[in-house]
């Protein structure tokens, strides 16, 4: 294809949407409603998803050492724990560290504990995490086994309780997300398959005379490419502004939330990236397939 | 310049409505196509510039053997045909000049041997001073001039017209004849399917009248024939 000709296509195309006003504005509005409801559903779902991390990020196990273990003994154990692939990070607690930790959280009845500094009943303590949390149940079981292991605990039954629901939020996510795309897909088709329904003449000219398939088609993925991402554009300001205000609202003056949403600057250009790539598809894909139907004379 | 064999064309509702053409149009003729409505005149013409394919039979077209071209080809030989419908088929929100100029844009014509072209037809069928109006400002007669220039514009070698006056009142239709018999004394082929008596009999062209989806008359200075 020649520049020349490219370039008309180009100009033709962004003519098109002015002269077909109307239609232009039902394409454009289809996209821009749609999107912004897929929107909406993609930035609550990746903020559930974050936040269905963070809660499994806090599942650790907790070994505990018998009383004949001492440091050495410690080092040994640690060293084999992290030696299991699938162990993110082991950290020790020592007895000491152990009783003042659980002062901290006695806070101000920490007197109770007074006196248990020279007899401490605390064993020697293991924090491992897992590199994938829901792997933490079998991890704690190899653990279980190791020579001078008293007793792990990870909150057994509750961590289960607890990987099942995310995994059931993540998997209702995808599947509304999935959904609601491709309900738009086709909504968006649809309209723009009626815009140029109106415009079936103009292909029928076109025929006639001697134009191409792919000359009478070019300008309709202008047009499409065009729709499509203007049809984005709307949604995305909308997301990205109301989110800024509620990441605003949320991680500063709520602070006592026990969690936080995703930071304003990687979600937002995810999302508007996201949201310009499917308009932009089905806006080309819906015109390409309209005109097809027409280029079958 | 076109040549039909044995040309059948049955459509996919079984209707059956050409059963054996066989016609020779040599270049420069002026050809009348006469007949009964539903008689197979307008699939005759289709088949010319290659809007429906026959089902058997060959046709040739101006060196191509168009019962046979692949889809992709059929621009190339549209490109030497011009097209003219009782119902004009102008684009509505193009002036008078760019439906005319679409008709070069589209074959990709370099833009500047666009605008004097399109000014040279727009003369010729006297609607240059309407250059700049839409079609629903003129009249039936101005619609169709427009619409010949369209058809003119890239130098067909061919000219087929499927009832052109049908929508036109008796003295426009004339002035649109007068059109199409300059442009057939330029050495334009034309061939025009058409239900009006007056013109053909004073025209006095050869006239192929179709009955039945057959050819049952071919008279060189023909006359209508039918009490329609």
């Amino acid at each position: 294809m020649k520049i020349r000709t490219l370039g008309r296509h180009v100009r033709e195309g962004a003519k098109n949407l002015g002269r077909n006003g109307w239609m232009t504005f039902a394409s454009v509005s289809a996209v821009s409603i749609t999107l912004l409801i897929l929107g909406v559903f993609l930035i609550l779902a990746l903020n559930v998803n974050h936040i269905a991390q963070t809660v499994e990020k806090q599942v650790e196990i907790r070994v505990f050492l018998d009383v004949l273990a001492d440091k050495t003994i410690a080092t040994q154990v640690q060293d084999q724990i992290e030696a299991n692939p699938k162990v993110d990070t082991v950290t020790f607690i020592s007895k000491e560290e152990g009783l003042e930790q659980l002062k901290k959280r006695f806070g101000q009845n920490a007197k109770l504990l007074e006196g248990l500094e020279d007899d401490n009943p605390l064993p020697d303590t293991l924090v491992v995490k897992a590199k994938v949390p829901s792997e933490t149940a079998s991890i704690a079981k190899e653990v279980k086994g190791l020579e001078h292991v008293e007793d792990v605990s990870y909150g057994e039954g509750t961590v289960e309780k607890l990987f099942t629901a995310t995994a059931a939020i993540r998997n209702v996510g995808i599947i509304f997300i999935v959904g609601l795309a491709f309900t738009a897909m086709f909504l968006i088709a649809n309209t723009i398959r009626l815009t140029i329904m109106a415009r079936r003449r103009e292909i029928e000219i076109m025929k006639l005379v001697g134009a191409t398939n792919w000359f009478i088609r070019w300008p309709f993925f202008v047009e499409g490419l065009l729709m499509g991402s203007i049809g984005a554009l709307i949604p995305i300001v909308i997301l990205t502004g109301g989110y800024y205000y509620l990441v605003d609202k949320v991680n500063t003056s709520m602070t006592v939330v026990f969690f936080s949403l995703l930071p304003m600057n990687p979600l937002s250009y995810q999302v508007a990236l996201i949201l310009i790539s499917i308009g932009a598809f089905i806006g080309i894909w819906g015109s390409m397939i309209s005109v097809r139907r027409f280029l079958r004379v | 310049m076109i040549e039909m064999f044995d040309v059948w064309k049955t459509y996919a509702n079984g209707t059956n409505a050409l059963k054996g053409v066989s016609v020779k149009i040599d270049k420069g003729e002026f050809v009348y196509v006469v007949g009964p409505s539903g008689a197979g005149k307008s699939t005759f013409i289709k088949l010319m510039y290659r809007e429906e394919k026959p089902t058997k039979g060959q046709i040739f077209l101006g060196g191509f053997n168009i019962s046979k071209i692949k889809e992709r080809q059929i621009p190339i030989v549209r490109r030497s045909i011009g097209v003219v419908f009782q119902d004009f088929k102008l684009l509505p929100t193009l002036t008078v000049y760019e439906n005319v100029a679409f008709a070069m844009e589209v074959i990709e014509t370099p833009t500047k041997l666009i605008k004097p072209r399109v000014m040279d037809v727009l003369g010729l069928v006297k609607l240059k001073h309407k250059a700049k109006m839409l079609p629903n400002e003129l009249s039936g007669g101005e619609q169709q001039r427009v619409a010949l220039a369209r058809a003119l514009v890239n130098n067909p070698g061919i000219i087929i017209a499927d009832e052109p006056t049908g929508n036109l009142d008796p003295d426009t239709s004339w002035e649109i004849m007068k059109l199409f018999d300059e442009i057939n004394n330029n050495g334009t082929t034309v061939v025009m399917a058409t239900h009006n008596r007056e013109i053909v009999n004073s025209m006095r062209r050869r006239v192929i009248a179709i009955e039945g989806g057959e050819i049952v008359r071919d008279e060189l200075r023909g006359e209508y024939g039918y009490e329609d």
